[in-house]
């Protein structure tokens, strides 16, 4: 490759690793949100097959859009609770396999029905030092607005710079949800127990349709 | 509450097995066998009466799944989606008008002159609030009952009881129910025959708008009573401090 081109390469690397930088360091929590929020809301919108109801495209969508955003390990563990740290490798991996089934269908389906709605952000009450906060939105559109908040916690340098780890929707939290589900299973059946009735709600989502 | 694990009780039980010698980790060993039957079925705090609960709560969904649910399925496939709204609306600003009330009885300043406004621009441009003109204004919804209003003057809940047909509630909101039947202005028609319809519409009506809630509460649910039950609770906080709880500590996550 002659030097021209070879400095013009290295001028564009430097400048897109830059400027990759720069984006991490500046996209605030909210705009984040909105920015995530809005992408998915119009992707629904515009595709015919989901707004009537395709789920496996949208399970698609979340997979893609959504999941890379979010700590779904740090959800994991949270919503299992202390049997968490007895659990072996092979146990987290499939409770964190099957609650991520669970939880992405569920999301999907909530999200089939969107039809004309719009994310409104609510002011940010947190300081630029903050690793962890609270990003508030509202969902507008026809019938009453839906509040859904977001946890986000800093991964300065990683993707987007943010990363989610609990969900609030009309005011009740995923996580503090899921922890008393699982621990009723746990108390009764034990972690494989738990597992086994995740396994088990998912294969039954799935002939539901 | 998060109920403690068995585990956990065990743990504490047997260090204290170590100070109290072989008579003590007898006894240590027994009441941990004791505890971990306990724990197999640890008891909410908030719901005392949990086994009459559910059976209520799995009749309430038999009653709705053979009868409630077809017909407000029907309601919402039959009648056209602007009439839907404007039945939605109508009675919305019902509950606007006994928000008022409420709002002011708990000194809610916003809140109160928000719901005002609400029913005066719907009930006269929005014509008798079949049309939610405050809404396309953004005059923001702020319901309260009287369970609320009980709630802000700082009356705790009490326990979680599951009504008949009418689900859930807290015996704080149970005792409002005869003040909210009162600020309700459809029960101060005087006939009988359009009171009862206008209730029967309105449950359907209700019912419809849930429909989809109710098709993910069942994917996401692994036990249906304790989500709802659960659910119910943290939302009974948040329409307690109208969408702005206080942060609560988040428990800490575990490491992975």
């Amino acid at each position: 490759m002659n030097r021209h081109l070879f400095f013009r390469l290295i001028a564009t690397l430097l400048m897109a690793a830059s400027l990759g930088q720069a984006w991490a360091d500046e996209e605030a929590p909210d705009a984040f949100v909105k920015r995530i929020s809005i992408e998915v809301l119009d992707t629904i919108k515009a595709d015919k097959a989901m707004r009537s109801g395709d789920i496996g495209r949208i399970v698609t969508l979340v997979d893609t859009r959504i999941m890379p955003h979010v700590d779904f390990q740090r959800m994991t563990a949270s919503a299992v609770g202390p049997a968490w740290r007895q659990a072996t490798p092979e146990q987290q991996k499939r409770l964190q396999d099957e609650f991520k089934i669970l939880l992405v269908r569920t999301y999907a389906g909530a999200l089939s029905q969107v039809s004309d709605q719009n994310v409104v952000m609510k002011p940010l009450r947190a300081s630029p030092d903050d690793k962890e906060l609270v990003v508030r939105s509202e969902v507008r559109g026809s019938g009453d607005p839906i509040q859904l908040d977001y946890r986000l916690e800093k991964t300065a340098g990683q993707g987007a710079g943010w990363r989610i780890y609990n969900l609030n929707v009309l005011g009740v939290w995923l996580v503090e949800t899921y922890k008393s589900q699982f621990s009723q299973e746990i108390n009764a059946k034990g972690l494989e127990g738990l597992i086994e009735s995740l396994t088990a709600r998912n294969k039954s989502n799935v002939k539901k349709g | 509450m998060v109920p403690v694990p068995a585990k956990r009780i065990d743990g504490t039980l047997a260090s204290h097995a170590v100070t109290l010698g072989k008579k003590g980790a007898v006894m240590a060993l027994l009441l941990a066998c004791a505890c971990s039957g306990w724990a197999q079925k640890l008891p909410d705090p908030r719901d005392p009466f949990e086994s009459l609960n559910r059976a209520v709560f799995t009749l309430n969904d038999a009653v709705d799944r053979v009868l409630i649910k077809p017909v407000a399925t029907v309601y919402g496939k039959v009648t056209p989606y602007w009439a839907r709204k404007g039945v939605g609306n109508f009675f919305g600003n019902l509950v606007d008008v006994w928000s008022v009330v409420n709002n002011a009885a708990a000194l809610k300043g916003k809140a109160t002159s928000d719901s005002l406004g609400r029913v005066m621009v719907n009930s006269t441009v929005g014509i008798l609030g079949l049309i939610d003109v405050a809404s396309d204004l953004d005059i923001e919804k702020h319901p309260a009952d009287f369970g609320l209003t009980l709630g802000r003057w700082g009356i705790r809940p009490g326990p979680y009881v599951v009504l008949p047909i009418l689900g859930p509630f807290t015996l704080r909101e149970i005792v409002a129910l005869p003040v909210d039947y009162y600020g309700n202005l459809t029960n101060h028609i005087d006939d009988k025959s359009t009171r009862e319809v206008l209730t029967v519409v309105n449950a359907i009506d209700v019912r419809e708008g849930y429909l989809k809630a109710g098709e993910v509460i069942d994917a996401a649910a692994l036990d249906a009573y304790s989500f709802t039950r659960d659910s119910y609770f943290q939302r009974q906080r948040y329409r307690e401090y109208d969408g702005d709880v206080p942060e609560s500590p988040e428990i800490a996550p575990e490491a992975p």
